[in-house]
């Protein structure tokens, strides 16, 4: 098993310097620079600023700087923020988006996988409809409708909550809601289409014939097979989550690395743009490596090579 | 002005025997401030809690005042530093740092005096020699500021700034602790109001030196203005508290201002209307009629100094040489209609270019007078004239970034020339960065849009950006005569006389119609019923020092 993590990592190496290199290519290759405002530059300032940050270099080796600088864990100034380095921004912006993402992922699971098990138990009478049309609502309404909505309700209107910003807990329910629907949605219905396969399979009408109650037969023997389709769907959920705090901290003015990327982006910001997407790289390479552990702990038959 | 002191005096004591008498709880809750008058009893009551909450559009993108550039670091930076010359709430300039000044009979030396109990943050005495080293940081190439050309008018400044000369030969000298001499190569008008801008600020010089770049760090910044940093999350807020050493603290009456960097105007609105922002910077276009029914109390419109504008690309066709197919098109806008209908928030329909600045008599051509239907004949008259016809009808590209407001703008002008021309318009947009490539390379013929906030009051802001070698002159017009007639302006040490020579270049600048003018900007916010001190300016410079919060 050790084994077959270290090959996975050492497997990894190459995927990330292509993904570093398209990366890097790309965002180079978009019209416009960092220093390019509505107020335009005098020629030797502009030339000044392109000098003091290697712009004046050929790509090439600009790369080659870059990656240099990767090696030794800099991630380089940040062009938009300049007081600060592209490593001090991801500290202090994947903590929040951490604790946003792993909650959203938290509330997901658990609201998902409760669900979708008692639809399956009640199969095609009232509640399953009435779930699963929720669930319909919930992965069909894109989060940049169902975030604006939320807070008119829920902090314009009533009042209970607040409309955005970093603050205590309760500037997190509604971006974490707002986060976790589409993946709540996605779970229930996962879990209830598998749990009505199981349901039905052989070892769990013998667990029954043996008179075990219903929710022992639930928790204990139906469960965990399952959820396997729901694990492995963590992987891309991952992913899902990544992409929609993306649109769901801009909403919310939350501020964590999906933010600091779409700013990055739009301001040709090149370091912070290259340094969220590497150490998310990093990040999803990880997390699916943990799924893969995770799911040969789940099911015997996966062996590790 | 020492009505408004008084009042606010007024309103301290008033809140001092409040608190004293144990009137004052904590804040009502979001429920009973509805119901509860703003002010208390009197109206005039100050609330307990001295917070102001302010939305400030972008994150800026550094708090050096040096190396700063932009709106958003701007309004922070007025708080935390005063530059020798200050603000009134209305816009006047008054003394800041220096109480007093002398301006020598060419209008090329000043000479200033700094006042007696300026204090830095730290409780360091603010010398001449503090600012003598912060003119010199700002056009030092090392600190790589965006912003030193407008320092140009001082003596060896351009030089400097582009690396031919040390920073030692800047033409200002501290002479004594509490004196500055600043040299000018001309007589600069302007030259007060460009010293309420951030890179003529003083800098401490002791820990610049510690921290280097990082000085701006909350903990690390030394300024001298009313508010000191306290913190700053980068996305989230820069929160500032007042500084107990500001000379003028006494008078000041907001204990805490949180500046959010909210882009998003629609979720700005959200927040506001939640009661989670006291002040706005602007507004969406599409929410002014639902704020006008719902807060209309709430919503401050006022000039501002900007122009919105479309340039024409002189250097390729159809637009090179064809003078009399520019006025055509600049004929067949209905501003009226299009600032009433489409933008709708009291923009100003703009005809020349200069926006109403001080000492500057707006030049509308004569045709501003005429009715619409009257400029329309001329212009179908004019089209005609330069050879297109409905047979033949002129083919436009037609450039804008990326927006919902300038999308609209764009919509509407192509069909007046429609309607009116026959022209067909090709619309275009492109997302900001890649659209200011675009724009700069005038290799696209047709319309762009444009836009130009000026950078103090004063008319050569603008005038200056049709000069011939002005980076900023994306029509690529070229008029030796203009040129010649704004030299000689930046050399005249007459006010009267040198706005009449920047009037005259404008009015042959229009002649040749480079650009199509369309409104002149106007500032935008909503403000809480609560929040008093705020007047209107128009530059739009708003320093918390002169806020209060009434009780609600």
């Amino acid at each position: 098993m050790l084994r077959f993590a270290l090959k996975r990592v050492l497997g990894a190496i190459p995927t990330l310097l292509v993904l570093i290199a398209l990366a890097f290519f790309l965002i180079k290759a978009a019209p416009g620079g960092p220093f390019d405002t509505d107020r335009r530059l005098p020629p030797e300032i502009e030339a000044n600023l392109q000098a003091a940050y290697n712009l004046d270099e050929p790509l090439y080796r600009q790369f080659g700087l870059y990656l240099g600088g990767l090696l030794k864990g800099d991630f380089g100034p940040s062009f938009q923020y300049r007081d600060y380095t592209v490593t001090e921004l991801i500290a202090a912006g994947f903590p929040v988006s951490l604790r946003l993402g792993g909650l959203a992922m938290l509330l997901a699971f658990v609201v998902g996988v409760a669900v979708g098990t008692v639809a399956a138990l009640k199969q095609n009478a009232f509640t399953d409809h009435a779930a699963m049309a929720a669930a319909m609502i919930g992965i069909s309404v894109p989060n940049f409708v169902m975030a604006p909505l939320l807070v008119l309700v829920f902090a314009v209107t009533l009042k209970w909550l607040p409309a955005g910003g970093l603050g205590d807990w309760r500037n997190f329910v509604l971006p974490v809601v707002a986060l976790a629907l589409p993946q709540i949605a996605y779970i229930a219905r996962l879990t209830r289409g598998s749990m009505i396969e199981v349901l039905r399979a052989d070892f769990i009408r013998t667990a029954r014939a043996q008179g075990l109650p219903q929710r022992a037969v639930i928790i204990r023997h139906a469960l965990k097979p399952a959820l396997l389709p729901v694990i492995s769907y963590l992987g891309p959920a991952t992913a899902a989550i990544i992409t929609g705090s993306v649109v769901i901290e801009q909403i919310f003015g939350v501020p964590g690395l999906g933010r600091f990327f779409v700013q990055g982006a739009l301001n040709r910001d090149y370091t912070l743009v290259m340094g969220v997407v590497v150490f998310y790289g990093v990040l999803i390479v990880v997390f699916n490596l943990i799924v893969d552990l995770v799911y040969g702990w789940l099911d015997p038959r996966v062996q590790y090579q | 002005m020492p009505a408004r002191v008084t009042n606010r005096l007024r309103l301290v004591f008033v809140a001092a025997a409040a608190m004293l008498s144990g009137g004052c709880g904590a804040p009502d809750s979001g429920q009973t401030m509805r119901n509860t008058p703003v002010g208390g009893a009197s109206g005039t009551e100050l609330a307990a809690e001295q917070i102001l909450t302010k939305n400030n559009g972008a994150e800026p993108q550094t708090l050096d005042p040096h190396r700063a550039e932009g709106v958003p670091a701007s309004n922070i930076l007025r708080d935390l530093f005063e530059g020798l010359v200050s603000e009134a709430p209305d816009g006047r300039l008054i003394p800041g740092a220096a109480e007093a000044w002398q301006i020598s009979d060419d209008g090329t030396v000043y000479t200033f005096t700094l006042r007696v109990d300026g204090r830095w943050s730290n409780g360091d005495p603010v010398t001449a020699a503090d600012f003598e080293y912060g003119f010199r940081r700002s056009v030092d190439p090392a600190t790589l500021s965006q912003y030193s050309s407008i320092l140009f008018p001082i003596v060896n400044a351009e030089q400097i700034v582009k690396g031919e000369l040390p920073p030692d030969q800047l033409g200002v000298t501290a002479l004594d602790d509490r004196t500055l001499e600043i040299r000018l190569i001309g007589p600069t008008p302007y030259f007060l109001g460009l010293l309420t801008h951030s890179t003529t600020y003083a800098v401490h010089p002791l820990s610049v030196e510690e921290f280097g770049a990082r000085f701006v760090r909350a903990g690390h910044l030394v300024g001298n203005g009313a508010y000191i940093l306290d913190e700053w999350v980068v996305q989230s807020h820069i929160r500032l508290l007042r500084n107990q050493n500001y000379w003028d603290d006494e008078h000041t009456v907001i204990d805490e201002v949180n500046y959010l960097p909210i882009e998003n105007q629609d979720a700005m609105l959200r927040r506001y209307r939640a009661d989670e922002l006291d002040f706005t910077q602007d507004l969406p276009f599409k929410q002014i009629a639902w704020i006008r029914e719902h807060i209309a109390d709430q919503l401050y419109i006022s000039p501002y100094l900007g122009s919105y504008y479309y340039s024409l690309n002189l250097t390729l066709p159809p637009f090179a040489g064809m003078p009399k197919l520019r006025r055509a098109l600049a004929l067949a806008i209905d501003r009226e209609v299009l600032t009433e209908k489409i933008t709708g928030s009291g923009e100003i329909p703009a005809y020349s270019w200069t926006p109403r600045v001080t000492g500057y008599t707006q030049q509308p051509p004569a045709w501003a007078g005429w009715t619409q239907a009257e400029r329309n004949t001329e212009a179908q008259r004019l089209y005609k004239v330069s050879g297109y016809s409905a047979d033949n009808p002129l083919t436009l590209q037609f450039l804008y970034n990326t927006s919902e407001n300038h999308k609209r703008i764009a919509l509407a002008i192509a069909s007046m020339w429609k309607q009116v021309l026959g022209v067909e318009t090709k619309l275009l947009n492109q997302e900001w960065k890649v659209f200011l490539e675009t724009r700069k390379q005038k290799t696209m013929p047709g319309v762009a849009r444009n836009g130009w906030i000026g950078d103090y009051n004063d008319a050569y802001t603008f005038t200056q950006l049709l000069a011939s070698d002005n980076e900023q002159n994306d029509s690529g017009f070229a008029n030796d005569e203009y040129d010649a007639l704004l030299d000689a302006a930046s050399a005249e040490p007459d006010m009267q006389k040198r706005a009449a020579l920047m009037e005259a270049a404008e009015r042959l600048m229009l002649e040749a119609q480079p650009i199509i003018p369309i409104y002149f900007y106007v500032s935008k916010h909503l403000i809480k019923p609560w929040v008093g001190g705020f007047e209107a300016n128009i530059m739009d410079h708003h320093y918390t020092k002169n806020f209060y919060i009434l009780k609600h």
